[in-house]
């Protein structure tokens, strides 16, 4: 089975929500639309002050080329355009619609038809307005992506979900698996590759088997490849290491390798950009945590509170002691439960108090050099030698252990049984060398 | 407008916010319990004696980490992170069957306190702390060090070891009468029946132990192997009266080759951090060790080894480093 060197099998917790298929979250009341998103410039409202707004309409938009159009999820008015709290910026500008409860849909949303005979410029065009971003995490600009500087040879589709606990993509490739395809079937439009490959991991045999006879029956020359199930299979470069075997030196992007990666949520919004005109304003979250009542799968529009979510799963067992949106892995912990879903939400984790004392008790021993850390670096570093750096205050030593090559999937801090915060100091190294 | 949420009391901590359940603890523990067969054996082979040099070598040991650590430098109680106890159980394995007990604490002492505690305590240390308490009593204490008493002889005549056999031959040892010399068989020395360090006695036992260790995956195989195997190979090449006719057998199964492979060379502290590096480990401990035996002035070269390619850890983690992706 293909994969890459080092990582690490981490024992999931999928099983909490991954039987759970994807529910459409009844409206909000008001939804809060954070104008920055995305990698890239933050938006300009288009938008003011007691103004009505349709579902989809757009609210904010950008003329700098790396930034990607927001629209309003709900109809209503517009409360107010504030400072926020938001999940990955802590706060940010803000814009704040009241529903008007009818969920009208905004009068470019119509069905489109003759889809093949959109060129790629206009593909990319409706892709931009809809402002569809990269869902596997950095939620960089699809248009952007879509029309690489270089030339490549092969599309990569990311079906892996490696991070524990979460199922949404899971959830998408059983639920929705032909407008994937559709939607792969645009990508490779737009790029003009011959070779498509979908990567999903051993422990998602349903998606593979599903996604392989929809490629038979449909015709599609997509390969679909099992990978082992280990973390981080799903980071990029890693991704491409294990099914093209080749190596994204760091500091590069795919495209210096001939790739383009992205993700089947991605792939879905797309379809619907192109196919139904509907601006992303809603995504598939996996609201999860073993302290969580009805782990679920849930249709959310962008600028639902956490809290509602969390409602809407009918609450907590037991107290809560960690909010993370995102996985366990690589997510970000919140300060409160009133922080819009955003596009780059994939899932928001509960971790009960009792979970979270846990995983903080004895932290910080001593390095025991036990070479955990560097047997499943999957970018070969030596992570204890950058922790020792940060320890022994000898910031200036650390620059010869490449500290930005770090991908940052934390299987260092994960395996290591002295339970050292190595990547919090490899972050404060970047930081201050930066 | 926005406000914190105050119903709920949230941690705030950076990614990853989960952890395997692997602790240091837990690992010092776990070889610790690994090196009890071999102990097992070596009462029954010696008697209750060894039970109390153990018993002393470790209380010493946790009483000089206490000491150090706890009472003199204000550490956090590390006691219960098992990795005195370790020292203090290798400390006692690597003693003859009949060492007076104040023997034993003293070693221990010097394990805690110059193996240990001088270099700034657990993961900082350069060299095998057990064995700087070995070859200190070895320096200070030469007879009492190689004083063996044979196995299940309670008037503890003292035997000497195969390897001492082997290289002071017939014409007698400078310690032993000839006539009480004793021939060991192979199963005897992977069963146990014979004179040597307490932890030594059995091969079988110590391989028992080691084979739980490196199914959990706390020490790689590698390296033992990379260990044992030059020494086999070097003194099957240069241990005989002509070349390749070497008793590489002899070799690997007396001393304390098998508990330095397995237990003292795989000390994470002391050895280097790949598994490359742990190799280049290995065959350097391997061939200092069958140098010190089939030339050197000692029977045994398995702690000497060690300590030297501990010197030669730092060397060999700067040179050996894992492949950085997206390099050719």
């Amino acid at each position: 089975m293909e994969t890459f060197k080092g990582g690490q099998h981490i024992d999931g917790f999928k099983y909490l929500s991954r039987e759970m298929a994807i529910k459409i979250m009844p409206l909000p009341s008001q939804v809060i639309i954070p104008l920055s998103q995305h990698t890239g410039a933050v938006c300009e409202p288009v938008v003011k002050k007691g103004d009505m707004v349709k579902t989809g309409t757009m609210i904010g938009t950008s003329d700098k080329l790396i930034s990607s159009r927001i629209h309003a999820s709900i109809s209503g008015v517009v409360k107010d355009i504030v400072e926020y709290n938001h999940p990955v910026l802590g706060q940010s500008k803000a814009v704040i619609i009241d529903s008007d409860g009818k969920d009208t849909l905004d009068s470019s949303i119509v069905k489109r038809t003759k889809i093949e005979e959109l060129s790629k410029e206009q593909l990319l065009e409706i892709i931009k307005n809809a402002g569809i971003v990269g869902l596997g995490g950095a939620a960089f600009p699809a248009q952007v992506k879509l029309n690489p500087l270089k030339p490549v040879d092969t599309l990569l589709i990311n079906g892996v979900e490696c991070e524990p606990y979460l199922t949404c993509d899971y959830r998408l490739m059983l639920e929705h698996t032909h407008s994937i395809l559709k939607g792969i079937g645009l990508m490779q439009k737009i790029i003009g590759v011959e070779r498509v490959v979908i990567g999903i991991e051993e422990d998602k045999q349903e998606a593979i088997k599903l996604l392989r006879n929809k490629c038979v029956e449909k015709k599609y020359d997509i390969e679909i490849v099992c990978l082992k199930a280990k973390y981080p299979q799903g980071a990029e470069k890693q991704l491409i290491k294990a099914i093209l075997d080749r190596e994204v030196p760091s500091g590069k992007l795919p495209f210096d390798v001939g790739v383009i990666v992205s993700n089947v949520g991605t792939a879905f919004s797309l379809f619907e950009a192109v196919y139904n005109a509907k601006p992303l304003y809603e995504r598939v979250v996996t609201v999860t945590g073993k302290c969580l009542k009805q782990p679920s799968n849930l249709k959310v529009r962008i600028g639902t509170r956490f809290k509602e979510l969390i409602d809407f799963c009918q609450g907590f067992k037991e107290a809560p002691g960690k909010i993370i949106m995102g996985g366990p892995m690589m997510g970000i912990s919140q300060y409160t439960d009133d922080v819009p879903v955003i596009k780059g939400t994939s899932g928001i984790l509960i971790l009960s108090q009792k979970e979270v004392d846990e995983y903080t008790q004895g932290a910080d021993q001593p390095c025991i050099r036990c070479g955990r850390c560097v047997n499943i670096c999957p970018v070969g570093m030596l992570p204890y030698a950058l922790s020792l750096c940060v320890e022994m205050d000898r910031l200036d030593k650390a620059a010869q252990y490449n500290p930005f090559d770090c991908i940052e999937c934390g299987t260092c801090t994960y395996v290591c049984p002295a339970k050292r915060q190595i990547l919090s100091g490899i972050r404060l190294i970047k930081a201050v060398t930066r | 407008m926005s406000e914190k949420n105050t119903s709920v009391d949230l941690a705030i901590t950076s990614s990853p916010h989960i952890r395997a359940k692997e602790t240091t603890a837990k690992i010092m523990w776990s070889v610790t319990l690994c090196l009890i067969p071999s102990g097992l054996v070596s009462i029954y082979a010696f008697g209750l004696s060894v039970l109390w040099i153990i018993l002393t070598s470790i209380v010493c040991a946790m009483a000089s980490e206490w000491l150090f650590n706890c009472y003199l430098q204000k550490k956090p109680n590390s006691l219960m992170d098992g990795s005195a106890v370790l020292t203090g159980l290798l400390l006692a394995y690597n003693l003859p069957a009949g060492a007076p007990l104040w023997m034993a604490g003293l070693g221990s002492f010097v394990a805690i306190l110059f193996g240990k505690v001088v270099f700034g305590g657990l993961g900082f240390n350069i060299f095998n702390p057990a064995l700087i308490g070995r070859v200190f009593l070895m320096a200070s204490f030469p007879v009492l060090m190689t004083r063996w008493p044979a196995p299940f002889k309670v008037d503890a005549i003292t035997a000497p070891t195969p390897l001492a056999v082997f290289k002071d031959g017939f014409s007698g040892s400078p310690i032993l009468n000839p006539s009480e010399i004793i021939h060991y068989s192979y199963s005897d020395l992977f069963l146990g029946l014979r004179g040597g360090c307490i932890g030594e006695a059995s091969v079988l036992a110590l391989l028992l132990g080691a084979s739980y260790l490196m199914f959990k995956k706390y020490i790689s195989w590698k390296l033992p192997l990379s260990f044992v195997a030059t020494v086999g190979i070097f003194t099957w090449i240069f241990g005989g009266s002509s070349f390749f006719s070497g008793d590489y057998i002899l070799h690997i199964l007396s001393g304390g080759l098998i508990l330095g492979a397995f237990y003292m060379a795989t000390d994470y502290v002391t050895g280097p951090v790949t598994i490359q590096g742990q190799i280049i480990f290995g065959i350097g401990c391997g061939i200092i060790t069958s140098i010190i035996r089939l030339w050197g002035g000692y029977p045994e070269g398995v702690s000497y080894s060690i300590l030297l390619m501990n010197m030669g850890t730092p060397l060999i983690d700067r040179f050996v480093k894992p492949k950085r992706f997206g390099d050719k």
